[in-house]
């Protein structure tokens, strides 16, 4: 009876913790009033503010856009990785590639952001390209941050893999193309969305390597935010976190909905 | 035949993709990490020179400023003291929850489990600028502070190191109970009978059972938190004060205020020796441990 008494107050203040400051940013974005901290009423003005504020609603468009490109680019590539790595034998310098396809998961984002940005500066004195940095240099950005992320879930759910479906199909005539194209991705296509989901959230909720990489006409959600916030509080700010909190934690509850699919 | 060829463009194409988009990046840091630093636009001089005959122009001196300024030093050990403690309070609220959680039934397990990883999923800065409404002078928490008569005047809760360990700890909590609980959860819970059975007592049962059996979950996720923490830039920048200076901090005005590119390439070859190798060695150490301890 006592420890588990200990047992649900643990678990009640750890989820308290994890949710109060959501909620308390939630209840604070339908404040009345122009200073966040003093309540004045109930409202939904700063929601309005928010549609009408064409630089969020920019940003906006641009982020949800690098960000679907690039989880869609990081998905291909990394579900590549992941098949390469437990499928495929030869791999010429094997841990050099699982180190090019594992270092960026550990890398801090600030050294990612500078290589890039040096890289990027580097490559246009040589070929003349890219001449300004924007959305394309965002875009290879965080599909090469990306990738790593899609190849160790896709990795994970083929090293569970029943390899008997594979060889029963081959046995029965199939070739490899046919094996991979016919058995293998769609068995693993729930984890293969879920890795498109979680490239897409880390691409959207990007700051640093986006800041370094940003140029003219590509400011993205993060850093229009970021600009806002820094140094103080934004009631449109708070409306917009309420929304985006909402949206991307139903987007959180699908990735498990794929991620968790295979193992029944 | 034909398989070989798919086998070729399945691992070449994001090998192509990693090698020019991610090592030849790391690679161009080294370069201009050992470059000659000079006004002008790119603020360095080439390391190959040409005009009189073929000349390698290299330097260690960028390390050489870094190593010898305690501005740099100063700011490498406040990040790494910070991500030690972040860690460490991470490590106390994660752990009894993780352990928790893994010791419920399977239904409730489940639920509770993607109640603690959803948070994670939303927005990393909107989470940090929550906590800056709550630490607000006239936050949230000063209310509370207030009317239960604790303090009589507001207190300054932001814009210091503790409100920067709040939200590091806040934030990266997720990456240290999804491992542990990974852990904890093939734990056999029969050991603790057992060790109750044995006549340990609770805190007996805890350190010799439940504790060396969870060190690999513990490792982990101690990782996850520490290593990102020692690079972190944008927490200490909204909640953080001028009080002390971080080595993410350091690097980016090094870079877009001072504009001294191998001053900043070098600071930034020098946190990933500075990272890696304190974790390599741990590392060693530990499969060391755990192959005398046959875990």
């Amino acid at each position: 009876m006592k420890s588990s008494l200990i047992k649900s107050t643990v678990i009640f203040l750890g989820l308290f913790f994890l949710y109060f400051p959501i909620l308390v940013l939630i209840f604070y974005s339908f404040n009345e009033n122009k200073r966040v901290m003093v309540w004045k009423g109930f409202s939904l003005r700063w929601y309005n503010e928010l549609f009408n504020n064409e630089q969020i609603i920019e940003a906006f468009i641009i982020s949800i856009k690098i960000a679907a490109l690039s989880a869609t680019f990081a998905t291909i590539l990394g579900v590549m990785i992941g098949y390469s790595l437990v499928r495929i034998r030869k791999i010429p310098f094997k841990s050099f590639y699982i180190f090019l396809s594992s270092t960026p998961l550990v890398l801090p984002e600030l050294i990612l952001g500078l290589s890039m940005l040096l890289f990027f500066i580097s490559l246009n004195n040589v070929i003349g390209f890219p001449s300004s940095r924007g959305q394309l240099t965002i875009f290879i950005s965080h599909v090469t941050f990306c990738i790593a992320f899609v190849a160790i879930i896709i990795q994970a759910r083929l090293t569970d893999f029943n390899k008997n479906i594979e060889e029963a199909a081959m046995d029965l005539g199939y070739n490899y193309t046919k094996v991979l194209y016919k058995i293998t991705l769609p068995i693993i296509l729930p984890s293969i969305i879920a890795g498109w989901l979680l490239a897409f959230t880390i691409s959207l909720d990007d700051l640093v390597v986006a800041s370094f990489t940003t140029g003219p006409g590509a400011n993205t959600l993060p850093i229009v935010v970021f600009s806002k916030v820094r140094l103080g509080l934004s009631p449109e700010v708070n409306a917009l976190s309420a929304i985006l909190m909402f949206a991307l934690i139903i987007i959180g509850l699908f990735y498990f909905y794929f991620n968790k699919k295979f193992k029944h | 035949m034909k398989n070989k060829l798919f086998e070729k463009y399945f691992v070449f194409s994001p090998y192509f993709w990693l090698v020019l988009f991610f090592f030849i990046p790391l690679a161009i840091i080294f370069k201009i990490s050992i470059s000659v630093s000079e006004w002008g636009m790119p603020p360095y001089q080439d390391i190959f020179l040409f005009d009189n005959g073929f000349k390698i122009n290299t330097t260690f001196e960028n390390y050489v400023y870094i190593f010898s300024d305690y501005y740099y030093i100063g700011s490498f050990v406040n990040s790494l003291i910070l991500a030690l403690i972040s860690t460490f309070f991470c490590l106390l609220i994660g752990f009894p929850l993780a352990f928790y959680i893994a010791t419920s039934n399977i239904r409730l397990r489940n639920i509770l489990l993607v109640l603690v990883v959803i948070p994670f999923w939303s927005s990393f800065l909107l989470r940090v600028y929550a906590w800056k409404i709550i630490l607000q002078n006239n936050g949230i928490l000063n209310v509370i502070l207030l009317n239960l008569g604790i303090t009589s005047e507001p207190l300054q809760l932001l814009y210091n190191q503790y409100a920067v360990i709040m939200g590091i700890v806040y934030t990266y909590l997720p990456l240290m109970i999804l491992p542990l609980y990974g852990y904890l959860n093939k734990f056999d819970l029969n050991l603790i009978e057992a060790s109750k059975d044995l006549g340990l007592n609770r805190i007996k049962t805890f350190f010799k059972v439940i504790l060396p059996l969870s060190v690999p979950g513990i490792v982990a996720g101690s990782l996850l938190v520490f290593i990102p923490v020692v690079g972190e830039f944008i927490i200490p920048e909204m909640l953080g004060g001028s009080d002390r200076l971080y080595y993410g901090k350091i690097l980016w005005e090094e870079f877009f205020v001072n504009r001294n590119w191998p001053g900043a390439s070098a600071l930034a070859l020098s946190g990933i020796i500075i990272l890696v190798l304190p974790i390599v060695i741990f590392q060693i150490l530990y499969s060391r441990w755990s192959q005398k301890n046959e875990i």
